[in-house]
């Protein structure tokens, strides 16, 4: 008799593949054969497939593939074609923005040109998506939670490589597309605009970031502790509250005086995250907008403390033509 | 055998193939770490970061690697001055036949020791200037009285002499061309912008690098702040930040600290809370620029094709060449002043002898 207490998926149900509910008019039919895999068992469901395509999937795939290219032939063109270079510097490579000069025109295409076209295939890509996931969830009669999930990151994605340019009159503030590239834009970005560190929306989007992944765990952690007494049938277990449910929830009460319900608990996880991209896109789009400094900005308002001063006073040698002699 | 032993010995034979994997990921994960631990060393107001990390190992290889060569005695400014006795002394006639010998000898040493004299002379005619080295030197000992003399803001007392940079090499171990903006022929796809190359002068990272043609021969501006919490008019774009980070991290590995020996954490920008070295690393920044254009970027004609860049420039210095690691060059050793004849001297304060 297996025992169902667990970290990893020990037991596999397995059954009759199952191809889905039965859809309605102006669907597409489900692609490819289903099959059980053990190895995709041990992590998740370990039936593959069947997978639904349909009209927004593919051009969603074909706008993705063609920015994807795009970025991998510049970035082969970068070293001269060698494939052993290509995979040697992979992570240093990128498609790099226009040149702040070019402002919000269009540049020659190897000035960033190829940037924009790929900015505009990687939008539409990531747009079409949204709405596949949205229209998914209605033609199985759920509900449109995880496409509005989504879009809060898309907010973000958007914000850095579009909206934020625009108000900023150049295409040079996007993020270009590469590995380290990228990281080192986002700390130019910091040095740039006086420690992000200092940028209250910064601070409340790590907040919702690692608050995420603790509530993850925290969450993760009690359903596992329960599922010997059937705590793995959440949902069922909001309305008709057994065992599992009072366990969980004493041993919270007991631990930190308070607990979240089978419900609110999937509540909490839902608005972290979310919060965590809507939070940090507003704070990336008040930047050099609103606010040109952000330690000066805290320093203004109270929110930094100035450190006591223990070097020697110093000047900016610029102001006094350096004390050359 | 039973099946139930049968699935026993399976069974242990995959946890032992899952304890060597599990090991050989471990030993993956370990392979990244420095050794020893690094030695951490507050220098600011405590718990701001205000640190500087050093791992004692390469410490004290660099400290053996940053040695001075002792120097030869001085035989005194007595007798017969090198211009009366010796044909075509340029700056160094002032000095007498036994300092002009010594320098001569020092110079042989710190710079061409395999090749001696006759890398810079023609051994039948030491007057003879046919040898492209010896203009360059000649130029290089101006050089290096003007740093004496005029950039004390930078080297203050310590100064520096020919090995300050060379240690023992015709050519020092960094110096630097203008990078090839178009290194391919197509210019159809694939810019890179002057980035995202891993390259030693920016620490490998994928930040611009060639910062020094803009900074260290231009005069692009380095700060990228603006001086109000609000927008005023402050137009320095990320991209210029990207430029400015990686001199700053070129200046961080050629001197061998951190962003805090001349920073303070909150705020890179603000000067009141600044470590006093960014006083001197400010100067450093002017002298090098000065250097190269007053001295280096003229000796283009000079110097042959070989010691010239991939686009046809003169090799230039940055802060590795004279630090090479070490937050002082030398680690601060008194060199310098074992050879007052590299001190700029009244008699040939306003002698320029222009290359070319």
């Amino acid at each position: 008799m297996a025992e169902y207490q667990n970290l990893f998926t020990t037991v596999q149900a397995v059954g009759p593949v199952h191809p889905g509910v039965a859809l309605g008019h102006g669907n597409s039919p489900r692609t490819g054969q289903p099959l059980i895999n053990h190895w995709i068992g041990k992590l998740g469901n370990a039936q593959l497939g069947p997978i639904y395509l349909g009209g927004l999937g593919l051009a969603s795939l074909f706008c993705g593939l063609i920015a994807f290219t795009l970025i991998g032939m510049n970035m082969l063109a970068s070293v001269n074609y060698d494939p052993i270079q290509f995979v040697r510097q992979l992570f240093w490579l990128s498609l790099e923005p226009p040149p702040p000069s070019y402002g919000l025109s269009i540049p020659p295409l190897n000035q960033g040109g190829w940037f924009l076209i790929v900015g505009l295939f990687l939008t539409a890509s990531v747009l079409l998506w949204w709405a596949r996931t949205y229209r998914r969830a209605v033609q199985l009669g759920m509900g449109t939670h995880i496409a509005w999930a989504f879009a809060a990151a898309i907010w973000l994605f958007l914000v850095l490589g579009l909206f934020r340019p625009i108000l900023m009159g150049s295409w040079g503030e996007a993020v270009p597309y590469g590995i380290f590239p990228h990281l080192d834009w986002t700390a130019a970005f910091s040095l740039r605009y006086g420690n992000l560190f200092y940028n209250p929306f910064h601070a409340l989007s790590i907040v919702f970031l690692y608050g995420s992944a603790l509530l993850f765990a925290m969450h993760g952690a009690t359903i596992l502790a329960v599922t010997r007494f059937g705590g793995e049938r959440e949902i069922e277990q909001i309305t008709d509250r057994g065992t599992a449910s009072e366990r969980a929830a004493l041993f919270w009460r007991w631990t930190m005086g308070f607990n979240a319900t089978m419900e609110s608990i999937h509540r909490w996880a839902w608005w972290f995250a979310v919060l965590c991209p809507i939070t940090g896109g507003i704070g990336i789009l008040l930047t050099g907008t609103v606010v040109d400094n952000w330690y000066l900005w805290a320093i203004k308002h109270g929110v930094a403390p100035p450190y006591p001063e223990i070097f020697p006073a110093m000047v900016d040698p610029a102001l006094s033509n350096g004390g050359k002699p | 055998m039973s099946e139930f032993k049968i699935n026993a010995l399976k069974q242990a034979g995959a946890s032992r193939w899952l304890q060597s994997l599990g090991l050989l990921l471990i030993g993956l994960l370990l392979a990244g770490c420095e050794r020893p631990i690094p030695e951490t060393v507050q220098t600011g107001y405590r718990g701001t970061g205000m640190v500087q990390v050093y791992n004692p190992r390469l410490l004290e290889a660099k400290t053996e690697q940053n040695q001075p060569p002792v120097a030869l005695p001085s035989p005194g400014s007595d007798g017969p001055k090198a211009s009366q006795v010796y044909k075509n002394v340029k700056v160094l006639g002032h000095l007498s036949v036994g300092e002009f010998n010594r320098l001569m000898v020092s110079m042989s040493s710190w710079i061409a020791p395999q090749e001696g004299c006759g890398y810079c002379h023609q051994l039948q005619n030491f007057a003879d200037d046919s040898k492209y080295t010896k203009v360059v030197a000649r130029r290089m000992v101006e050089m290096t009285r003007h740093i004496n003399a005029d950039w004390k803001p930078h080297v203050a007392e310590t100064g520096v002499t020919c090995y300050t940079c060379h240690r023992g090499q015709p050519v020092p171990s960094a110096v630097w061309f203008k990078s090839d903006p178009q290194p391919y022929g197509s210019n159809f796809m694939g810019d890179k912008a002057g980035q995202n190359t891993p390259m030693e002068v920016v620490n490998l990272s994928s930040l611009p690098n060639d910062p020094f043609t803009p900074f260290l021969l231009g005069d692009q501006k380095i700060r990228v702040n603006g001086p109000t919490a609000l927008p005023s008019g402050n137009r320095q774009s990320i991209k210029q930040a990207e430029w400015t980070y990686g001199l700053m991290t070129h200046m961080s590995t050629a001197l061998g600290v951190n962003c805090t020996y001349c920073h303070n954490t909150q705020s890179f920008q603000n000067w009141t809370n600044s470590p006093p070295q960014r006083t001197k690393a400010w100067h450093g920044i002017r002298m090098a620029r000065d250097l190269n254009l007053a001295y280096l970027e003229p000796l283009t004609e000079v110097f042959p094709d070989y010691r010239k860049g991939p686009t046809g420039d003169a090799p230039k210095l940055n802060c590795a060449t004279c630090h090479q690691g070490a937050y002082k060059p030398l680690n601060g050793a008194q060199m310098a002043k074992d050879f007052p004849e590299l001190q700029k001297h009244p008699e040939v304060l306003t002698t320029k002898v222009a290359a070319k």
